[in-house]
């Protein structure tokens, strides 16, 4: 197939050659981001909590005095662990997904100096670390001497359990063992690292910071009190949320149980992610009708060409040009056209891009997407052009006989 | 003529169905898609109070120590319990408040039933008045009543109705947390959307506040608050303490001028604070009206401005789709036009014929965007974002939509109608 004759065609077309290339730019550069955002949204819907979700629930109880907690805390603990399944029940601030109750900036020095971050202080009461089913890789879990009850915002001095990630950004390439954080006047020593441990909102978080938590051991009190972990078989654990959420109704009547707050955590995770969900399926919608209207538009530009051409395709066909030539022609034509507007559509979806990262939260562009984008935009140029160019392919040699 | 070209349009489009039905369509989808997001954006950034707006002011003073709040640029909106005292006392505006957003468990007044929580408001007494609060009976407290710590309660609509139905209310007595309050307003109709009163960090488009406390009566009784409490030095996290931000602080002034010498006294308060080693930042107190204040927080979600970007460039895509179909139309009708072009009609008549044409393509596809567009704002809706419930239509949107709709078509086909208006006449001819 020469090339040469479809280059001169084409210069003679010049405007709407510029105009469908322009169109497949455009298309290209939003197809790129579309994806890309797509990924950062099914990316952070996918994170990796540390916990192990489906078996745990929490409750949280409200509306009663602070003076009564420990009361209310026992008697709360005591129904939640007489539901048949429940295999454990712990006090838990904060709760992956959940009700965010100890977020703060912390110092890696005493005097307040060199600020490491905001980071999630998760505060659980014993047994509570083991329950959530967080994996410690390094150091040690809580013991039971390092629970003790407090009666400011967090517990004065307790030896903590640090996110790998989070110790990682703090002393990099150091053991963070041994080594301390400070909140105002609130001393932490780590004594374990965790692999994970999510925040309870990451979306509101850079992708780099959504494991910076801590576990903080405490025994419940005043100040700690009402938010509680359940643990069950994955398999009951829907039948014993119902359950216990009755038998705290009935042991504590008086005490308001905060419903929107009290789920299972799997609930909990996919409200969290909900706008997520909305704006990939949002994104999905924009790709699909793109592609559609690009097609559109190289089928209509290809039909009007070869209406425009019957006569000179009847006069190559007359010439001795084979059906497949005439196929061919069209083919290359398009495959042309959509090459041109590629490499414009490259050029316009990294700028796009850069633009992005600028205004909004938007990671790089992974270039890999450059030619799979490419490659997806010659194949949906290649199937619109298909059913103009065979019937361009069937015009019959005679047509070269007839006039316009 | 018009009629003459409006005939031959119609005639034209009717001879190729398919090319006008995906013109059509295109043009449909980007308008439908662009409207829907810009009848979202329209929503969100609408003026919450029309016709008291221009007069309300947020006063910004940050008593943050250097350093702090350099990752959050909002951590400083909030004002101390003091500095929003002293305000209230200077008492420089026509009206001040200051306000923080709580919940509380009501209990059923019959006295049976589990207790319920609901969104509510600490606000001083000015609140009803400066905002133009509407009451369907009874109304706020007053300035003394603020001081007394009065156990009163203004009601929401709908808690009112939910405890006490169509029944009188005003002296009754509804039990909140562990107190009992007196009732002396209920609230008529009053939705602001954005709630711009609140901690607008914190969802700037929440459900309507159900009842509003004194605000030091509220803090008298340790109520639960909600928003943002932002501490630092040494203080804990006592909500008097001069270390922790958390009101939100409104003011109400008349003219510009005197907006600007509330400005000058806000500048004067920091000096005069910074005397007593408070307030360490170098003096830069500002002072937002309403809607450079909804602007300067960010009211909108940026997933919302990014929507609306890709559905402006979805429609671009449409235009620049449409663009090339009509040439491909109207230069495939060169023979005709040259017919006409050499029976006298000029350049301009040509032009406005087939402008007409593009016209008429426009209000097909507006008509089809606005079914697209009521569509889009159904689907949103169904959304579980706060806002959801605002994407509705209104009268500006449905014209805008038709004008932007036909207007888009008009631009796209201009450079088509150029082109095939250039078309020479005897040369056409010639080639028949």
């Amino acid at each position: 197939m020469q090339i040469q004759p479809i280059l001169a065609a084409l210069r003679r077309h010049r405007l709407a050659t510029v105009l469908i290339a322009l169109e497949i730019a455009l298309a290209c550069a939003v197809l790129c981001n579309a994806c890309s955002m797509i990924a950062d949204r099914l990316a952070a819907m996918h994170i990796n909590s540390g916990v192990d979700e489906n078996a745990l629930a929490t409750v949280h109880l409200t509306g009663y005095d602070l003076t009564k907690s420990a009361d209310v805390d026992a008697r709360a603990l005591a129904a939640l662990r007489s539901v048949p399944g429940v295999q454990s029940a712990s006090l838990l601030y904060s709760i992956p997904f959940g009700l965010r109750q100890g977020t703060a900036g912390i110092t890696t020095d005493a005097a307040g100096q060199h600020f490491g971050g905001v980071i999630e202080f998760y505060i659980g009461s014993p047994g509570s670390l083991r329950a959530l089913g967080v994996q410690v890789i390094a150091g040690r879990a809580p013991q039971a001497d390092d629970f003790h009850p407090f009666s400011g915002l967090l517990p004065e001095e307790a030896p903590i359990q640090i996110t790998q990630s989070l110790a990682e950004h703090l002393w990099p390439g150091a053991n963070p063992l041994g080594k301390q954080i400070w909140l105002d006047k609130y001393r932490f020593r780590i004594v374990g690292v965790l692999k994970n441990l999510v925040r309870p909102d990451p979306p509101g978080w850079p992708a780099n910071q959504r494991q910076w938590s801590v576990f903080v051991p405490a025994q419940p009190g005043p100040q700690f009190t009402g938010s509680y972990l359940l643990r069950a078989d994955p398999r009951v654990l829907p039948r014993v949320m119902r359950d216990a959420l009755a038998a705290v109704a009935k042991a504590l009547p008086d005490v308001v149980i905060d419903r929107d707050n009290s789920h299972t955590l799997t609930e909990l995770r996919n409200s969290v992610f909900r706008n997520d969900r909305a704006m990939a399926g949002l994104l999905v919608g924009v790709i699909a009708a793109l592609l559609l209207v690009t097609a559109l538009g190289i089928i209509g530009l290809a039909s009007f060409w070869v209406a425009q051409r019957r006569r000179q395709i009847g006069i190559r066909r007359a010439l001795g040009a084979t059906r497949g030539d005439i196929l061919r022609y069209f083919q290359t034509e398009n495959f042309l056209i959509v090459t041109f507007g590629i490499v414009l559509g490259v050029v316009l979806a990294i700028g796009i891009n850069l633009a992005l990262m600028k205004w909004f939260e938007v990671s790089r562009l992974p270039y890999w997407y450059l030619p799979v984008g490419a490659i997806v935009l010659w194949l949906l140029g290649q199937l619109a052009v298909l059913a103009p160019a065979l019937r361009a392919a069937a015009v019959p040699p005679v047509e070269a006989t007839r006039s316009a | 003529m018009f009629g003459y070209y409006l005939n031959l349009a119609l005639y034209s489009l009717k001879r190729s169905p398919v090319l006008t039905g995906l013109m059509v369509l295109a043009i449909g989808l980007g308008i439908g898609a662009s409207m829907t997001m810009i009848t979202v954006l329209h929503v969100m950034s609408d003026d919450p109070l029309p016709g008291r707006s221009t007069q309300l002011y947020y006063p910004r003073i940050d008593p943050q120590p250097l350093g702090r709040g350099d990752t959050n640029p909002h951590s400083g909106d909030n004002l101390t319990w003091p500095d929003a005292q002293n305000l209230l006392r200077a008492n420089r505006a026509e009206r001040q408040a200051a306000m923080s957003a709580g919940s509380a468990a009501v209990y059923p007044v019959s006295g049976d039933g589990q207790p319920f929580f609901v969104p509510g408001h600490y606000v001083t007494a000015d609140f009803f008045p400066m905002f133009d609060v509407p009451f369907r009976a009874g109304g706020g407290w007053t300035r003394e009543q603020d001081q007394q710590r009065a156990r009163v309660v203004v009601l929401g609509a709908d808690l009112k109705r939910k405890l006490f139905g169509d029944a009188p209310v005003l002296g009754r007595t509804v039990h909140l947390k562990d107190a009992d309050f007196s009732v002396i307003g209920v609230l008529g109709a009053w939705h602001p959307q954005p709630k711009f009163y609140a901690d607008l960090d914190h969802g700037a488009f929440d459900k309507d506040d159900q009842f509003f406390l004194p605000l030091q009566t509220a803090l008298d009784l340790s109520l639960a608050f909600r928003g943002q409490l932002s501490c630092w030095g040494s203080g804990g996290d006592s909500r008097k303490g001069p270390d922790c931000t958390w009101l939100q602080f409104w003011v109400q002034l008349a003219t510009p001028a005197k907006a600007q010498a509330y400005r000058q006294f806000l500048d004067d308060y920091w000096r005069q604070q910074q005397d007593h080693g408070r307030f360490p930042r170098p003096v830069d107190a500002r002072l937002y009206d309403l809607m450079s204040w909804l602007a300067y927080k960010g009211v909108v979600p940026g997933d919302v401005r990014m929507q609306l970007w890709l559905a402006l460039g979805f429609l671009l895509v449409c235009m620049i789709n449409i663009v090339a179909l009509l040439l491909a139309k109207f230069l495939r009708r060169s023979g005709e036009i040259s017919v006409r072009r050499a029976m006298g009609a000029r350049r301009r008549d040509i032009f406005v014929q087939l402008g007409i044409e593009s016209a008429l393509i426009g209000m097909a596809g507006g008509a089809l965007g606005l079914l697209v567009a009521e569509l889009g704002l159904w689907s949103v809706r169904q959304r579980p974002d706060a806002y959801a419930h605002l994407a509705q239509m209104d009268a500006p949107m449905l014209f805008g939509t038709l004008a932007l709709a036909i207007v888009a078509s008009v631009l796209a086909g201009l450079l088509p109608a150029w082109r095939a208006c250039r078309v020479p006449p005897a040369l056409q001819l010639k080639t028949q």
